[in-house]
């Protein structure tokens, strides 16, 4: 561990050498402001910094370790998050203009677990405007750059939080995924990107975009690492009426499991369509081959509706999004245009300045898929195709625990290559989105390098509750595909 | 599927947005085109099918109505773009 530098350790070595008292809190946390300092004038990973507060939280972790107080599992290691949770007293603005100016009173339940754990706050990391987005291309706060290659887009929505983790900015840092925001960017800048079951993870404090979909998960450069931020920030909340109150595992149990006599399931039809790149299908391959050689088996299954999910997914999460962000008129936080003379003019012209063209697009769909005479056609459908999608993973995990496919059809793309053209841009999302129609686990890890030096990801789903299988499968893909965990920007 | 600019701008009135002429324009063109896409969903048959309300079933929860007091009201108001003691203000609604 001596031998490599101390930002390039993964967040669990970082905990255990904070913890054996190999490096105070207050080291570790300027070596990453530091480095944060070098590279994010250029990567852009982080759209608000909290240089003092991290030092003084970083200062007080270590004397109450002095005073041997218990520590929690993240005692003193500095960790970022998506700008999409609340957190008290610090400017949390969903990468949007209408809530540039917005201060929560109070912490989501994200962030209270992550504090909570021991972790020192780095700061709030940029993301496609209220989550909506492949690219963290619409950031109201400018793009974010892939740490693999400046030229290319770090995925997203949660492209600042993949990015940061990528480019050793953070030990590890939370996200959130709504038809893929995690997992994507976390192919695309080579990191581990894990989404829960709909459910495991408290909403509270997370700011909606879909709320059936949307489910915070960890970004880390490591399997373990996963494991680990999932037991801190898995179980109940009553606070969120659609968190689940089911017992959580040790997750970190799993990472080592045995694979003898996995099902793992090939989705034939995630492999016909001609929109996958053929490095990363032969990624794919090796994948597979790691899965097989520690023991598991591979059988074919089928998801007929898979080429329904696009269509589905971009009219149930708009709707809820129309829904959701009607909250944003300038009347209690947030943005307010001024000198309307009438409170319609005030909220309309408020929301036309507030929001950029992706979300109105969003909710300009939404709003006419909910409209009268259209609900039945559009919103109702959806759901309905949505139920038959639910089955098509229910007779999958039938006949198999764990599914492997890609996670995004290509490595990353070139910043501004699909902007103008919604349709091809959602269609990065092919992948990752009916995981989230169907509400189970599914989790990203890096297995493989394009030619042009980008990294490649493997997805892995499960059913509901199993998260335990994913993670055992991305570990024995991880432990067989050696692969750089921090990407090579230096600033 | 053709949508009418006027179908647009009924559209954006009702979610509350002040859109340009060119806005109104661009998103007339990709809305369209969205719902050309979208419409794919009409060649299945979806009847007898029940619509996802959950998508891990797990019955109501229920809890008691209980008022619990938010500990920093101020913290709460200070967000307000234009405020008034304990009150937000907005511009007056009810013609003279």
């Amino acid at each position: 561990m001596a031998t490599i530098p101390v930002h390039e350790w993964t967040l669990l070595e970082a905990a255990a050498a904070v913890r054996a008292g190999d490096v105070s809190s207050r080291a570790l946390t300027q070596a990453l402001l530091d480095r944060i300092a070098a590279l994010n004038p250029t990567i852009n990973a982080y759209v608000t910094l909290l240089p003092e507060a991290a030092m003084a939280r970083a200062a007080a972790c270590d004397e109450a370790q002095a005073r041997g107080e218990s520590l929690g599992i993240l005692h003193g290691v500095p960790v970022g998050l998506k700008d999409i949770f609340c957190t008290k007293g610090i400017r949390t603005t969903c990468g949007s203009r209408i809530l540039g100016n917005f201060i929560p009173p109070y912490d989501a339940a994200v962030t209270e677990r992550v504090l909570g754990a021991g972790a020192v706050l780095l700061g709030k990391q940029n993301m496609d405007e209220f989550a909506m987005g492949s690219s963290t291309e619409t950031s109201f706060f400018g793009k974010t750059l892939n740490p693999w290659d400046t030229a290319r887009i770090p995925g997203g929505s949660s492209g600042g939080t993949a990015a940061a983790v990528a480019a050793a900015m953070c030990f590890a840092a939370m996200g959130t995924d709504t038809g893929g925001s995690i997992r994507q960017p976390a192919a695309l800048c080579g990191v581990v990107g894990l989404k829960p079951t709909y459910g495991r993870v408290s909403r509270y404090g997370m700011v909606a975009f879909a709320s059936s979909l949307d489910q915070g998960g960890p970004l880390t450069r490591s399997v373990a690492d996963a494991a680990a931020m999932l037991g801190i920030v898995a179980g109940h909340d009553p606070r969120d009426s659609t968190s689940l109150d089911v017992p959580v595992p040790d997750y970190a149990a799993a990472v080592g499991r045995d694979l003898k006599g996995l099902r793992v399931g090939l989705p034939k039809e995630y492999f016909a369509g001609e929109g996958l790149d053929l490095e990363v299908r032969a990624a794919i391959g090796q994948a597979l081959d790691a899965l097989l050689a520690a023991g598991a088996e591979a059988v074919e299954v089928s998801l007929p509706h898979t080429e329904y999910a696009l269509s589905t997914y971009y009219l149930i999460a708009p709707a809820e999004a129309s829904s959701n962000l009607a909250r944003y008129d300038g009347v209690r936080y947030g943005h307010r245009a001024d000198g309307a003379s009438s409170l319609v003019e005030m909220m309309s012209r408020t929301r036309a300045e507030g929001f950029g063209p992706e979300v109105k697009r969003r909710i300009m769909i939404g709003t006419y898929a909910l409209s009268a005479g259209y609900y039945e056609a559009f919103y109702a459908k959806a759901q309905k195709v949505r139920t038959l999608i639910r089955r098509d993973f229910d007779a999958a995990f039938d006949k198999a625990d764990v599914l492997l496919t890609p996670t995004a059809p290509t490595p990353a793309f070139k910043i501004g290559e699909k902007t103008g053209d919604p349709l091809t841009m959602y269609l990065s999302d092919i992948y990752t989105i009916p995981c989230n129609l169907a509400g189970i686990p599914g989790i990203s890890v890096p297995c493989g390098m394009s030619s042009d030096g980008l990294p490649i990801g493997a997805q892995l789903l499960g059913g509901h509750f199993r998260e335990e299988t994913v993670l055992s499968a991305a570990a024995a893909i991880e432990r067989a595909i050696p692969l750089p965990r921090v990407a090579p920007f230096e600033g | 599927m053709a949508i009418s600019t006027d179908e647009v701008r009924h559209v954006a009135r009702l979610a509350r947005l002040a859109l340009s002429e060119g806005e109104l324009d661009t998103l007339c063109g990709q809305l369209g085109q969205i719902l050309d896409y979208v419409k794919q969903l009409d060649r299945l048959d979806t009847a007898g099918v029940t619509p996802t309300s959950h998508a891990v079933e797990t019955g109501t929860p229920f809890r008691e109505d209980v008022v619990v007091p938010f500990p920093d009201k101020e913290a709460l108001l200070a967000n307000a773009p234009d405020r008034e003691g304990d009150a937000f203000r907005v511009p007056r609604i009810i013609e003279d």
